[in-house]
């Protein structure tokens, strides 16, 4: 089973409707146990870093998934579940993520060029960083919906591919058994579903 | 590098797809979840849902093929018609979309913008634009075109953007359904105006028609259509093969 990590972030219709498509015993919980139980976990998210890391505190699951992690259930974060993942970010302020990744969160504004849009939105063509079980179903340059106006920066030991938007933009990280897009795979078409399909079906990597 | 976004819109009444001539004259296409699995097979990068139903009947309907479209088609979704309020959103959010677009409900509630853009985030808010020239300045017109509500585009669509809406759509009402190209000279002055994401509407009747919008606006985002798309006059496939040989990065 597949378990989606509900802590009152965002809609997870689409992500459920995403996982079943690919074959995923997928629910959406915030039932302790019932992550506890799943063989793997998805944490999503969209929303504010600072509002969200304190949701997931305030629910307790933080813990939860810090200790699935760290026994080796697979993990994946998308969007702002991802960034969760990493040491610290400092969108409006400075705020402590789960600390499962190296690196933290930055805005965009001021660090790329001037006179590129912000948010990043729309679909952006993927470049691998580092090989990962994640990709086996998809190839260099496949296109992934992405939305967001903060990125990962200094995850260089878990970067496994970027997006060029005025410069290279984590897109995807993997260490081990936990890893997260920035992109939404469950709005990323045929290649989104392959990315789930894989991480659903994947064996630890 | 970000691609150019193609987006096929539909109308659905009573839930069929509608399209209108100039915003009159409506006739029935198809059904949505049909069109939207094609759409979505033939590489549409979005697909743009708007309600014009008036019944609470329809609306019902309206959220239930929603979500059965968001229940097989995994590409975004944006709603709009009939948004007047921050549980508006929630209605159709639960049901899959990814974004609501508003038009008249905030012309007559400029801070539902705000409040929707707080609870849900910029990227979730599109501010909607129907726009027409009198007397060769740009008014904003409300109730699908049909009423001068006086205020002047560009200022409008500017304060849009600094009360939270994360993308503009800006349908000129001079060019729709005349398919003789986008309105360029309009489109033009909305991009220098704001830095979101800007999609055109109104006017596309063949393929150069987007070629000429995305090479002689670098900057735009993206081009919304209707009718020539549910009428096959256009074929997305063949239409970003074309966009790709003018070197404009699309999707494949």
């Amino acid at each position: 089973m597949v378990a989606i990590v509900d802590y009152g972030v965002g809609n997870l219709f689409s992500l459920l409707c995403s996982l079943k498509s690919v074959g995923a015993d997928a629910i959406v919980t915030d039932d302790a146990a019932t992550l506890r139980r799943a063989d793997k976990l998805i944490l999503p998210g969209v929303g504010a870093f600072g509002d969200a890391a304190k949701k997931l505190r305030d629910s307790g699951l933080d813990t939860v998934i810090c200790e699935e992690a760290k026994n080796g259930k697979d993990l994946m974060g998308i969007c702002l579940g991802m960034q969760l993942l990493f040491e610290k970010s400092y969108e409006y302020g400075e705020h402590d993520g789960l600390g499962l990744l190296k690196g933290r969160i930055i805005g965009m504004e001021g660090t790329i060029p001037a006179g590129l849009k912000i948010p990043h939105i729309g679909w952006n063509a993927l470049h691998f960083a580092n090989p990962s079980p994640l990709f086996r179903f998809i190839k260099e340059n496949d296109c992934v919906y992405f939305v967001h106006s903060f990125y990962a920066v200094d995850c260089e030991e878990s970067l496994i591919a970027t997006a060029e938007y005025g410069k290279e933009l984590t897109a995807a990280v993997q260490k081990g058994n936990v890893c997260g897009c920035q992109f939404h795979p469950e709005k990323s078409g045929k290649v989104g579903l392959n990315i789930l399909r894989a991480f659903c079906e994947g064996d630890k990597a | 590098m970000i691609t150019k976004r193609i987006i096929p819109c539909l109308d659905v009444r009573n839930g069929r797809v509608v399209k209108g001539v100039n915003f009159e004259g409506v006739s029935d296409v198809s059904s949505p979840i049909d069109l939207a699995n094609y759409y979505s097979r033939s590489g549409a990068d979005e697909l743009v849902f708007y309600d014009i139903t008036a019944s609470f009947e329809g609306r019902k309907l309206f959220t239930d093929i929603l979500r059965d479209v968001a229940s097989q088609i995994f590409i975004p979704l944006t709603v709009g018609g009939g948004i007047n309020t921050v549980d508006d959103f929630e209605r159709v959010l639960t049901c899959g979309a990814d974004k609501v677009s508003v038009n008249s409900g905030a012309i007559r509630d400029p801070d539902l913008i705000h409040r929707a853009a707080k609870r849900y985030g910029d990227q979730c808010v599109v501010l909607s634009v129907d726009v027409k020239r009198v007397d060769g300045v740009f008014r904003v017109f409300a109730k699908g075109g049909r009423e001068n509500t006086g205020l002047e585009a560009i200022e409008w669509i500017r304060r849009g953007v600094s009360l939270g809406a994360g993308e503009i759509v800006v349908n000129s009402i001079d060019t729709d359904g005349v398919k003789n190209g986008f309105d360029l000279e309009m489109l033009e002055q909305v991009l220098n105006a704001v830095n979101v994401p800007v999609i055109a509407s109104g006017g596309a009747g063949d393929v150069k028609d987007f070629v000429e919008l995305f090479t002689r606006l670098p900057t735009i985002d993206a081009g919304l259509a209707a009718s020539i798309f549910h009428f096959g006059e256009v074929e997305i496939p063949a239409l970003k093969k074309v966009l790709a040989e003018n070197n404009i990065n699309v999707r494949c």
